[in-house]
């Protein structure tokens, strides 16, 4: 055994897997699944060692869609960056938006008007519900059904994606949030818009659950199936629902009360086994307190500007300095790092993405199971390869 | 030999219906094209919202993504093409069967896009595949993937199945294969396949 499996092995708390020695006689069957795989989210690869069907080994492998980001972010202004910051989760580019706004808005003190942050507010969670229930769908469809969940899941974002057009100009990348509040004012007739579609989410939960929760495949497939025990997701860093489902009890949302979030009330979903079914469950259920959160945020929108006055647009060069700012992205925790030496662009410019720390427990879920299932441990991750390899 | 249209729409009304090898063969290959199931990064998410119920690709005949690239008629470069991936996605394209069509989809497939100035991406997958049908957009609308659709259906119906500018599977001299490029000291070798991309003449 190396060494380094042999620190694995002292982790506090935990006990690596034992490697699993092969039955019999015969070779390991090496298996390179990707980067073009019907069912890998993206170009992505993983080196998968099979005794027969079962994972003794998996090794992924990053880097196909790594864009350098971060280099350009460092080449270019602070405002020049957020536009890339859409490219990263491209399933809920606003949170991207507001994550690199509050580590900006730290670093240089900036306030943001209350109008502004009910709007950051109600964006965040209508995009955390199109991000949950396309995952789940994106989830079913590598367990075999092609295409039905997908259906139900995109038929409800749509409607989201309408007002995300029809306030940001984009349906995907919008580009939004501003150093210190919003690019454009929400008008009555979009907020009228956005009530309607939220009375209509419950009901669109309720469907979903309706036809998966209880389904007998999803079941068999889904529980005591890729477990993640707690001490483990802690050890590596893995936030977001994906923790949650591992029964830690952690919420930016709770722990940090960025923004407005202390003036909702909505509680946090834990799971109890850590398995893929897990996971499915605290999505469904964030989904209904998103809607919570929406239903309470909506009416009590306050009047007022969405810039805030002393906020400074051209010539914009903070103080050297450092910050870090973090939001509760859809996927876990979403950060960046900022460095400034006073110029009009970041020294360092670092992002923390969910999707990739996530991402580096696969093996230890992964092993042991039979190959069709990797794919669907790989799935419940819920990834996106623009911040994996950003 | 082109028909006359008034004869046959004279004729269809009599219950006889005439055309050409031509037509026929055109109309069958334009009306089933299966693309791969093949995403990069963010296009693709939009190509699976034009699958979807809404935009329904099936009302043109392609909602049968094929994930082996031995069924696929139609590659959908959606999304951008880093250094890492430019092998596989030509390796990908020369295991595809003839006839075999590649639309880029979106600014990144076309020139790199917005990451253009990054030092892993590429410049444009032309320079390495042919490409038929180029949409621009970040990522482009799901309709602006139907109208790309459109326009490809439109020039298989124009492809003539003898002489000049008939496709590549009828013509026995086509090139086939396509280099695949590797990972040089500083770029990756060859920068582009010869035919495929005319390098431009820089003017200064």
């Amino acid at each position: 055994m190396s060494v380094a499996e042999d620190k694995a092995e002292r982790v506090e708390g935990w006990n690596r897997p034992p490697v699993i020695e092969p039955e019999g006689e015969g070779e390991l069957l090496e298996v390179a699944m990707g980067p073009h795989h019907p069912s890998t989210h993206g170009v992505f690869r993983m080196d998968v060692a099979l005794d027969g069907e079962r994972v003794v080994r998996l090794k992924p492998v990053f880097g196909y869609l790594h864009r350098n980001h971060e280099k350009i972010a460092e080449g270019a202004s602070y405002l020049a960056s957020m536009p890339y910051t859409d490219r990263l989760d491209y399933f809920c580019s606003l949170t991207n938006n507001w994550a690199y706004a509050l580590a900006v808005e730290k670093l240089v003190g900036q306030a943001v008007p209350e109008r502004a942050e009910y709007i950051r507010v109600i964006l965040a969670e209508l995009t955390r519900v199109q991000n949950h229930a396309s995952s789940i769908g994106f989830l079913i469809q590598e367990m075999g059904a092609s295409g039905t969940p997908l259906m139900y899941a995109f038929k409800e974002r749509e409607k989201i994606l309408d007002l995300f057009e029809s306030l940001t100009g984009s349906r995907m990348m919008c580009n939004y949030m501003r150093f210190g509040g919003c690019r454009v004012d929400v008008s009555g007739p979009w907020l009228d818009a956005t009530r309607k579609v939220v009375a209509g989410l419950p009901a669109f939960v309720d469907e979903f659950e309706a036809l998966l929760s209880t389904n007998e495949i999803l079941m068999a497939r889904c529980q005591g199936m890729g477990i993640l025990p707690p001490e483990l997701a802690v050890n590596a860093g893995v936030s977001g629902p994906m923790l949650r489902a591992a029964g830690v009890n952690y919420d930016i949302r709770k722990v940090d009360r960025y923004g407005i979030y202390d003036r909702f009330q909505f509680r946090v979903p834990l799971g109890d086994h850590g398995d893929i079914y897990d996971r499915y469950m605290v999505r469904i259920l964030e989904m209904r307190e998103s809607i919570k959160i929406l239903e309470q945020a909506l009416p009590t929108i306050p009047t007022g500007p969405i810039m805030d006055a002393k906020a400074k647009i051209r010539g914009f060069r903070p103080k050297p300095g450092e910050a870090y700012g973090r939001i509760e992205a859809p996927k876990g925790e979403l950060g960046f790092y900022l460095i400034s030496d006073g110029g009009p662009n970041p020294y360092r410019y670092r992002v923390r993405p969910p999707s990739l720390i996530n991402l580096t427990i696969l093996e230890d879920m992964c092993l042991g199971h039979n190959v069709a299932d990797v794919v669907l441990i790989f799935g419940s991750v819920d990834i996106v390869l623009g911040e994996v390899d950003r | 030999m082109a028909v006359d249209q008034n004869l046959k729409i004279e004729l269809g009304k009599q219950g006889i219906f005439v055309t050409t090898i031509e037509e026929l063969y055109n109309w069958g290959r334009r009306s089933s094209v299966w693309p791969m199931q093949f995403g990069l990064a963010c296009c693709a998410i939009e190509m699976i919202a034009t699958t979807m119920a809404r935009y329904d690709l099936a009302r043109f005949g392609a909602e049968v993504f094929r994930p082996s690239p031995r069924q696929a008629d139609l590659m959908i470069v959606s999304g951008t093409v880093t250094k890492k991936m430019a092998p596989q996605v030509v390796r990908l394209y020369n295991q595809m069967a003839e006839p075999r069509y590649v639309i880029a989809m979106g600014a990144c497939a076309i020139s790199g896009g917005p990451f253009k100035q990054g030092y892993n991406v590429l410049k444009g997958i032309d320079r390495y595949i042919p490409v038929d049908v180029h949409i621009p957009g970040c990522p482009p609308r799901p309709e602006a993937l139907i109208q790309a659709f459109m326009t490809l259906q439109k020039k298989i119906d124009g492809q003539p199945l003898t002489g000049e500018g008939r496709p590549r599977h009828l013509d026995a001299e086509a090139q086939g294969e396509f280099a695949v490029p590797e990972q040089g000291e500083h770029d990756l070798e060859p920068t582009s396949n010869k035919g495929v991309w005319p390098v431009p003449i820089t003017i200064r």
